[in-house]
């Protein structure tokens, strides 16, 4: 059969091998989540981060670190942030009713340090907001996967639904997973990454998908396996393009875009190859596994009709 | 698809120019028509600046309500004539043992829809203010779910307006100040570095009461009072001589004599007959000023004072005796205030996450520009067209929506460049498709857009829904990240399918007798 198709990659070949690594992935991705945790940031465990600089670039963490252990504020951790001279400080403790709280660390650590110490930056979040902010991002992710099953539901058959999920579900716990074994902090532009990524992945399912169906519903003497081969090599140029494309302006932020999107960045890059990845060797062979025909996607369109 | 008439292309392009000239307008003064001088605003984090969320502490509200109610409740019952026991206030509930008889005349007088001065019905909510628990003989009054919201919702009304003066007597530059749900109010400080002073003059409720001294016990009882600015304590009575409500004007002061800065009041006719009198009556003794339950300070009353004004003593700064003075004037908050969430950003900052957005987003940019021309030549040059006509759109829609751009917001953008070509990737890579098995260029082109059509519109909605989301469960910056996704994403859907495909469809007409090859 002469299908003129000129990169011909057999990726069904390739399937069990990607689940089993994917699966293997996921496995130690839970393992990391439940015994090493995620390192929240004070946008969701509350406490205070204040991003310092100062003129001085011989001042170094250690000094930083004693002179805020000094005063008594509980778990402290500073880390060097962009160019000499800077630091981000975070906090455990957070003080709701004394106003004179951040000044009052400002005038003690210049103090203690010797020198002025400018405060650019400063968050400060109470347990209840912190608290609060967490629900509402777990919630976020939860809706957005949940409207993605709706509207490939809707736009598809059930077999594309369930397969398109739990590829997404598989994205979402391989780049949370990759956050908790590296300990990069968690925040709200995170959670901003992960909607996007789930947004972005569905993105290239839903192109490798659209093409399943339109091959399912032209030839009707191939297995859903030469289907999929056929449609992911299709697609595959455009999916490649997209990814660099998108990858490129990412990377750039991450390079250049400052020390504050770093993590942001960071988490969309992994996003983007995962989702990548996903579209071809988990939501391609679980659609495979459910046995859709060009008999249910047929069936589809008569109903409409 | 590839057919455009007249007028379509006229309307494409008229959108097109009437929106490029609205994002030009946040870098040329156009004209003076407000409508035209509308620009996107940068958010705090770009422009520096405070965000303070504020929570109305209404225990305090509560409890004196349940003071009240309790004397309420003693006169209904003299008047109605039922015996109660141990009527108590306890845990934020009153609690009542009254016997077998009285207790279907409590329920009756308790659940009267139409006149009830001690439990108030609301229709909006079918709900009472106060609800109640009967066990054996023991009555349980508490406030019901309604009711505390009420109570919440009307301190946070009294609270906005004080904090609302309070912050326009400060002076600062264009504050937003909000509520949040039923106890929250949210302030922007847009270009306030150090918001200190700020969240000094929020964080004080500022009651003000003259009481004297206790010497010895008297009906109203005495409390243990601090001083303000040491260790030491005083044994002040209960009874409020003057407060803050009788208060119409404060002023910060020098004394000459002293070298000590002062706040001057005066006081309306009540407040100054009032104080008349108690001054009148204790010459000799020790008036003590308290504000928020610290002792400010504690003279000795020397001569009466008759004519209404007063001079607040303590150990002032000019500073803090301005800031008191301040305080005073703009009235007492009914509760107190709590910080629970301070974002700040100073200046610098913000120039440097501007100056940082705008090279990354240069740089993808350009990236992506020579990509799509490396990968596909001639039609990359109307996908970088169309991606730079994207962005212009973008930009003009974030002006007329006075759209706020912050840093994750830049971010946006920028993602917006590396997926925007993606729409026409899914073309260009059907329109190669179709070529091989199509003769005709045209036709090549007609299909491609046709066929390519519903994974655009699939694989661009997906993306849309995360940012939906985003927009509405997201808070302050990554708000903005939603904004810039989502309407680069209609512009992507509209460039594509408009604009790229006429440029297209020119192309195509040009070519189409020559050998294209993508």
């Amino acid at each position: 059969m002469n299908l003129n198709i000129k990169k011909n990659i057999i990726f069904s070949n390739y399937y069990k091998k990607m689940n089993i690594f994917s699966f293997i992935l996921i496995i130690f991705s839970i393992f990391f989540l439940i015994f090493k945790g995620l390192n929240l940031g004070v946008d969701f465990k509350g406490g205070t981060l204040i991003e310092i600089r100062s003129e001085n670039p011989n001042l170094n963490i250690t000094e930083i670190r004693k002179a805020l252990l000094k005063m008594e504020l509980g778990d402290v951790t500073v880390k060097n942030f962009g160019k000499d001279g800077d630091f981000l400080v975070k906090i455990e403790k957070t003080e709701t009713n004394n106003p004179d709280f951040i000044k009052s660390i400002n005038d003690k650590l210049s103090s203690n340090l010797g020198e002025k110490i400018n405060f650019r930056r400063v968050e400060n979040v109470g347990p209840k907001v912190s608290n609060e902010l967490l629900k509402a991002g777990i919630l976020a992710i939860s809706l957005s996967l949940a409207a993605m099953l709706f509207y490939i539901w809707i736009r598809f058959e059930w077999q594309f639904s369930l397969a398109a999920i739990i590829a997404l579900v598989h994205d979402v716990i391989i780049t949370v997973g990759l956050f908790s074994f590296f300990s990069f902090e968690v925040n709200l532009s995170i959670v901003a990454a992960i909607l996007t990524i789930v947004g972005y992945s569905m993105n290239d399912t839903v192109v490798i998908f659209d093409r399943i169906r339109e091959n399912l519903k032209k030839y009707s003497s191939i297995s859903i396996l030469d289907i999929s081969n056929i449609s992911t090599n299709d697609t595959l140029s455009r999916t490649l393009i997209t990814s660099v494309t998108t990858l490129l302006a990412l990377i750039s932020i991450f390079i250049f875009g400052g020390a504050i999107l770093k993590g942001f960045s960071f988490a969309m890059i992994i996003g983007v190859i995962i989702g990548t990845y996903s579209s071809i060797f988990v939501a391609t062979p679980i659609l495979n596994y459910t046995n859709v025909s060009q008999k249910s996607v047929l069936k589809d369109t008569e109903d409409i009709n | 698809m590839l057919y455009f008439s007249k007028l379509k292309i006229f309307i494409i392009y008229f959108i097109i120019c009437s929106i490029s000239i609205f994002s030009l307008s946040n870098f040329f003064k156009i004209s003076n028509d407000n409508f035209f001088s509308k620009r996107i605003n940068l958010g705090l984090d770009l422009q520096g600046g405070s965000y303070l969320l504020l929570e109305v502490n209404s225990d305090p509200i509560v409890n004196q309500n349940l003071q009240q109610k309790l004397l309420d409740l003693k006169k209904i019952f003299k008047k109605e004539s039922i015996k109660y026991k141990n009527l108590i206030l306890l845990d934020n509930s009153i609690k009542i043992l009254l016997d077998e008889s009285s207790i279907t005349k409590f329920e009756t007088i308790f659940n009267n829809k139409e006149e009830n001065s001690i439990n108030v019905y609301y229709p909006q909510y079918r709900s009472f203010e106060m609800e109640y628990l009967i066990d054996n003989n023991k009555i349980d009054i508490k406030y019901s779910k309604y009711g505390l919201i009420e109570i919440k919702k009307s301190t946070l009304d009294q609270s906005l307006e004080i904090v609302r003066r309070r912050i326009d007597e400060v002076g600062t530059n264009e504050p937003t100040i909000l509520k949040r749900g039923n106890d929250r109010i949210l302030i922007e400080l847009p270009g306030l570095n150090d918001p200190n002073r700020i969240k000094n003059l929020l964080g004080k409720t500022a009651n003000l009461s003259f009481r004297l001294v206790a010497e010895e016990e008297d009906a109203f009882g005495s409390e243990i009072l601090y001083f303000e600015n040491s260790d030491n304590k005083l044994k002040i009575s209960k009874r409020v001589m003057f407060s803050g409500d009788n208060l119409i004007s404060a002023k910060p002061s020098f004394d000459s004599q002293t070298n000590e800065a002062t706040v001057n009041i005066s006081m309306d006719r009540v407040g100054a007959k009032k104080f008349g009198r108690t001054t009148s009556n204790n010459v000799g003794k020790r008036l003590a000023i308290v504000l928020d339950n610290k002792i400010l300070s504690a003279p000795v009353i020397r001569e009466p004072i008759l004519g209404g004004t007063g001079v607040i003593t303590g150990d002032f700064t000019f500073q803090t005796a301005t800031d008191l003075a301040l305080l005073l004037r703009s009235g007492a908050l009914p509760a107190p205030l709590n910080i629970i969430e301070e974002r700040s950003v100073g200046p610098d900052l913000g120039e440097d996450s501007i100056k940082a957005g705008s090279v990354s987003l240069l740089i993808g940019f350009i990236l992506v520009i020579f990509y799509m021309l490396l990968k596909y030549k001639k039609l990359g040059i109307i996908a970088d067209v169309s991606l730079i006509v994207n962005l212009i759109l973008l930009v003009g829609i974030l002006t007329i929506l006075e759209a706020t751009l912050t840093l994750p917001g830049i971010a946006g953008v920028i993602l917006t460049v590396g997926m925007a070509v993606d729409a026409n990737v899914l073309i260009f890579e059907r329109i190669k498709e179709e070529l091989k098995i199509e003769k005709s260029i045209i036709h090549a082109f007609d299909t491609g857009y046709k066929k390519a059509q519903s994974a655009v519109l699939d694989a661009n909605i997906t993306t849309l829904i995360s940012a939906i989301i985003l927009f509405f469960l997201g808070s302050g910056p990554v708000k903005g990240f939603a904004v810039t996704l989502g309407i680069g994403i209609l512009t992507t859907l509209f460039t594509a399918y408009f604009f790229a495909r006429h440029l297209s469809s020119f192309y195509a007409m040009r070519n189409k007798n020559k050998q294209i090859i993508i």
